[in-house]
């Protein structure tokens, strides 16, 4: 697997998130109130919506369109919705943020 | 079979006759092939709602009782636009004026009542009309062209509906009565000297204890003249000088009438195959001219066609509300004390409000209020169960919320009702009848409710009664139990528990307030952070440091997400005054930006429609160069402060609404509130800023400033409450700054001003801000206060650079 670096964990506000934009698309970064980060395509699977604008809660993150709340260690929306963002690897070493290179898979 | 059934005709298909037939069909739903005649060409409708249609303030179509399908869903054959011109009672048949003959096993007439017409000179010109159809009302107002003169003759409930109709339609309205004071019948001198000061305030100009002599023109209306010779101009005249019951087709059948048909306890007429019910009966002597009585006869009267043969009907007693928005009054039973009787008085003139009761041996007789009507039901409830009131004598004037604990709000006193209390007048519906049908049925909304039981389903002056029980019921007891809804899955606590709370317990963060009210989850959610964070913000102004995390992304980023995630951007346009040098600057703006949607928004300014999220700074530095700050269109916070022109341009302005709305926006701007806030200043009672359905609305008039609440548009209508007149522009700004930190300091996160009212009474304002001067001053003060830390233009800040990392991408990949 590739890695690229992409920032610091500091970047990222604490239950915050941020974009990495991407040839084929944007990638939002989440730091949960715990400093555990996850990537997921930044595209609601309801309807498109910006997740990396959702207010960020647990390891949750609540779309800003319509409320749809999406699992941030999985991708899958929370039921009774049913749709995936499809999750990206990252790592955080020595407060630098690496992500993977290839694009996502859905690993529910 | 089918022949087996026996045949019912209803004559007229009003509310009455139709109300009949819906009780018959809950008790024997296939005893009868059915069949209606109704002179009117349209479904049933609610005769009582033509005021609010007359007014505006309501469609026909939702005036609908029973539409077309309902006929056919339940197998019975309508003739609408057809007249029974004939009964056969040897042959048993009726028969229409077009010639249609169809024979009965029994009759029902519901005819209904005619308007008086006065037999006075020109009573056939065009341009007279009764008020009594929906064809009446289509007439009127084809004549009701704003500036025109109408006079109403009679000053009686539907003279004054009428009259207030025609006014809110822009017309100039006389009222010509015979009498002293208006409404004499439900109203002594001081509560009718009340009322039509608040009439002549609203532009209605009253000739009282003048006799109509003669109506005037060649031919069609023209004036009116009086007794003692002095004449007035007209170009639409509506009789309103009472009813009488239409009995001509039963006289004419040799049914025995007096002034009505004639009616046993069973309903039935002299003939035994015939029933009657509705204005076109009298019973035990007594005429009756409103829906009650009627919905109690009909009950009486299915009973018996269902041949359950158990009921009878005995009288009724009724009392009276004016349904002219804004205007509050309450009769009921004997208010003219005669010798030994005691009255009590109550009497406030800043507000605005008398009350009278009446006592004969301990026993309330009758009951006249005005300005303040909460407590009628009470009274009148205690009237009807000749209730001692001797215990209670010494409040009995101040309501029953000043009996016991009166810390709940006018919603309480429903709960401590007895289920015998009868909460809908027009459909005699009691409260223990709506408790149980809730808890059966498991209903949830006030349109389930209005379905189930028909509670505050005719006139609907006590929807806000029916919806407090539905709350009530709904959730658990209000003052006793702790169970109320949760704020969200994360925490036990209620909406209700959060602001004394934290000022008690001195909380100051969100991760403070979650740790000593014990939540469950680590960080909260969606729902209860952004909650929680204005709460704190309101309770420590100045102090807390708004968590933007816990924003949602329109308040986070000052801009509103659009549904393909660009954002609008709306600046603030002061009162909705704008200038060529602002326009232009703005034209620029956009085109620079090339923004792709320009758009004049309900708010009276100008919203910018499609800007990326990296753009917004660039965009608001540039406004904020020009001179704009924020609009705050995305907010839970003070949005705009509509105006009209006024006094400075508008000839019928009367006093600068353009020039107050400015003071006012200028001093409210970036408040936040528990859900948006709209102001809107009009100029005069046209009301062209639509300031009575904003939460916070001002009319002006010649006198000063009438101050309106608690109203808003969108989902669901609420016209605002009247609150007080004030008569300086600083009494404005400081009623609407207390009004606002009440609000502030007492609703639920995102009720808005509406439910909220409708939650915790108008008295409750009205304590606060009008009967307490301390108090209002207190709360202006501390709404300046949060002010002083609000009033940093988001925008600017973030042109500056602040929260930067918002707009920008943390990396981008190639
Ligand atoms: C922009 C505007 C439409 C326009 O282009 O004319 C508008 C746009 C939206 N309105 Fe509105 N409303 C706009 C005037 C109104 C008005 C008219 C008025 O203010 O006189 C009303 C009815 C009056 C009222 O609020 O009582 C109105 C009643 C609503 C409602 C229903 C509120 C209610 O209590 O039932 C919502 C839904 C909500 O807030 O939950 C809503 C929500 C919205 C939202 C915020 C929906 C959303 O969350 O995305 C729309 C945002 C679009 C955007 O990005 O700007 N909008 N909205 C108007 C902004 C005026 C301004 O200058 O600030
Ligand atoms: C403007 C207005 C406001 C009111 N406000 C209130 C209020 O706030 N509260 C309240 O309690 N009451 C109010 N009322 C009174 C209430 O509307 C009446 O009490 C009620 O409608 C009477 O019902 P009804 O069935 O007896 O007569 P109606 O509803 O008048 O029905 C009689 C029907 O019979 C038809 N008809 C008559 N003769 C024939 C015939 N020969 N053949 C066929 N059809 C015929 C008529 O066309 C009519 O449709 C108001 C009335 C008006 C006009
Ligand atoms: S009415 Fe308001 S909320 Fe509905 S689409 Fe229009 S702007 Fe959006
Ligand atoms: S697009 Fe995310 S909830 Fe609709």
């Amino acid at each position: 697997m590739n890695w690229i670096q992409v920032g610091n964990l500091e970047d990222i506000p604490r239950q915050g998130s941020r974009v990495v934009k991407t040839a084929t698309g944007e990638i939002a970064l989440f730091r949960s109130v715990d400093d555990q980060v996850f990537a997921l395509n930044n595209r609601c699977p309801h309807k498109g919506g910006p997740l990396s604008q959702g207010i960020v809660h647990g390891k949750r993150v609540t779309c800003p369109l319509h409320s749809w709340v999406i699992d941030l260690e999985s991708g899958e929306a929370i039921s009774p919705d049913i749709g995936c963002a499809h999750r990206l690897e990252v790592r955080v070493a020595h407060g630098e943020l690496f992500l993977e290179a290839e694009a996502g898979v859905c690993k529910a | 079979m089918e022949q087996k059934k026996k045949r019912l005709v209803v004559v007229g298909n009003g509310m009455a006759g139709i109300r009949t037939i819906e009780e018959l069909l809950k008790m024997s739903a296939d005893e009868f092939n059915i069949t209606v005649f109704g002179a009117e060409p349209q479904p049933n409708y609610n005769r009582i709602l033509l005021s609010p249609v007359l007014s505006g303030e309501m469609p026909f179509q939702d005036t609908v009782l029973n539409d077309w399908s309902w006929y056919e869903e339940n197998h019975i054959t309508l003739h609408t636009g057809k007249t029974v011109t004939k009964i056969d009672r040897m042959r048993c048949t009726v028969e229409t004026d077009d010639g249609i003959v169809v024979p009965y096993d029994r009759l029902l007439i519901a005819t209904g009542s005619n308007p008086i017409m006065l037999p006075v000179p020109g009573i056939d010109l065009p341009g007279v009309i009764g008020y009594r159809s929906i064809a009446d009302v289509e007439q009127m107002l084809a004549a009701a062209q704003p500036g025109k003169r109408a006079v109403v003759i009679g000053g009686g409930l539907l003279g004054l509906e009428a009259a207030n109709g025609l006014s809110l339609r822009g017309m100039q309205v006389s009222v010509v009565h015979l009498c002293e004071w208006p409404m004499e019948r439900q109203l002594d001198k001081v509560g009718g000297g009340l009322l039509k000061e608040a009439l002549e305030k609203r532009g209605l100009k009253f000739y009282l204890s003048r006799q109509t002599d003669a109506i005037l023109g060649e031919t069609a209306v023209t004036g009116l003249r009086f007794k003692d010779g002095e004449e007035i101009a007209a170009d639409l005249v509506v009789m309103s000088a009472g009813i009488r019951p239409n009995i001509a087709l039963a006289k004419s059948a040799g049914i025995h009438c007096e002034r009505g048909i004639m009616v046993s306890d069973t309903m039935q007429t002299y003939d035994p195959k015939i029933y009657s019910v509705g204005e076109c009966v009298q019973h035990r002597g007594q005429t009756y001219g409103l829906v009650a009585p009627l919905f109690e006869q009909a009950k009486v009267a299915a009973n018996h066609l269902a041949q359950y043969g158990r009921m009878r009907y005995e009288g009724s007693s009724v009392s009276t509300k004016l349904k002219v928005t804004g205007i509050d009054l309450f009769s009921a039973g004997d208010f003219n004390p005669v010798a030994g009787d005691d009255e009590l008085l109550l009497q406030d003139a800043a507000r605005g409000v008398y009350k009278k009761l009446v006592l004969r041996d301990n026993k309330l007789r009758g009951a006249v209020m005005y300005g303040d009507t909460v407590d009628g039901p009470w009274y009148f409830q205690m009237m009807r169960d000749g209730t001692d009131v001797s215990e209670m004598r010494e409040h009995l004037l101040f309501g029953q919320m000043h009996l016991g604990d009166s810390g709940h709000g006018a919603k309480a006193g429903v709960m401590d009702m007895p289920d015998t209390a009868e909460i809908c007048g027009c459909n005699g519906v009691c409260k223990g009848t709506i408790v149980n049908t809730i808890i059966d049925k498991k209903l949830f909304t006030l349109d389930e409710v209005r379905a189930h039981t028909k509670a505050s389903a005719s006139c609907g002056s006590c929807t806000g009664l029916v919806e407090a029980i539905l709350a009530n019921t709904v959730g658990g007891d209000y003052s006793a139990k702790p169970s109320k809804k949760p704020i969200c899955g994360c925490t036990e606590y209620a909406h209700q528990d959060m602001h004394k709370t934290i000022r008690e317990r001195s909380l100051k963060t969100i991760p403070e307030v979650m740790k000593a009210l014990e939540w469950k989850t680590e960080d909260g959610c969606h729902v209860c952070r952004p909650a929680l964070n204005y709460y704190l913000l309101a309770a420590w102004p100045g102090e807390y440091v708004d968590d933007s995390r816990s924003r949602f992304i329109n308040e986070r980023v000052h801009a509103n997400i659009q549904k393909d995630g660009t954002y609008s951007v709306i600046p603030r346009i002061w009162g909705g005054v704008t200038s060529p040098a602002q326009l232009r600057a703005i034209a620029e703006i956009a085109e620079r930006h090339e923004v792709p949607t320009v758009h004049i928004t309900g708010g009276q300014r100008i919203g910018l429609y499609g800007i990326t999220k990296e753009n917004l700074p660039k965009m608001w530095a540039e406004l904020v160069e020009a001179g704009f700050v924020s609009g705050h269109a995305y907010g839970k916070s003070l949005r705009t402060v509509k105006t009209c022109v006024g006094s400075e341009w508008c000839r019928f302005g009367t006093q600068d609404s353009t020039g107050l709305g400015i003071k006012v926006e200028q001093m409210t701007w970036g408040s936040w509130t528990p859900h948006k806030f709209k102001i809107a200043v009009s100029g005069c009672p046209r009301n062209c800023a639509e300031a009575t359905i904003k939460d916070f609305g001002i009319v002006c008039v010649d006198s000063g400033y009438e101050i309106h609440v608690g109203g808003n548009g969108g989902v669901k209508v609420r016209v605002t409450d009247f609150l007080c007149k004030v008569s300086s522009e600083a009494e404005v700004l400081e009623y609407c700054g207390a009004f606002m930190q009440l609000y502030r300091e007492d609703a639920h996160y995102l009720d808005r001003t509406a439910p909220w009212i409708e939650r915790v009474g108008l008295p409750f304002v009205k304590r606060h801000i009008v009967d307490d001067a301390e108090g209002r001053a207190e709360l202006y003060a501390r709404f300046l206060k949060s002010q002083q830390y609000s009033q940093d233009d988001p925008w600017k800040e973030r042109a500056e650079g602040k929260e930067a990392h918002e707009f920008t991408a943390l990396a981008t990949i190639v």
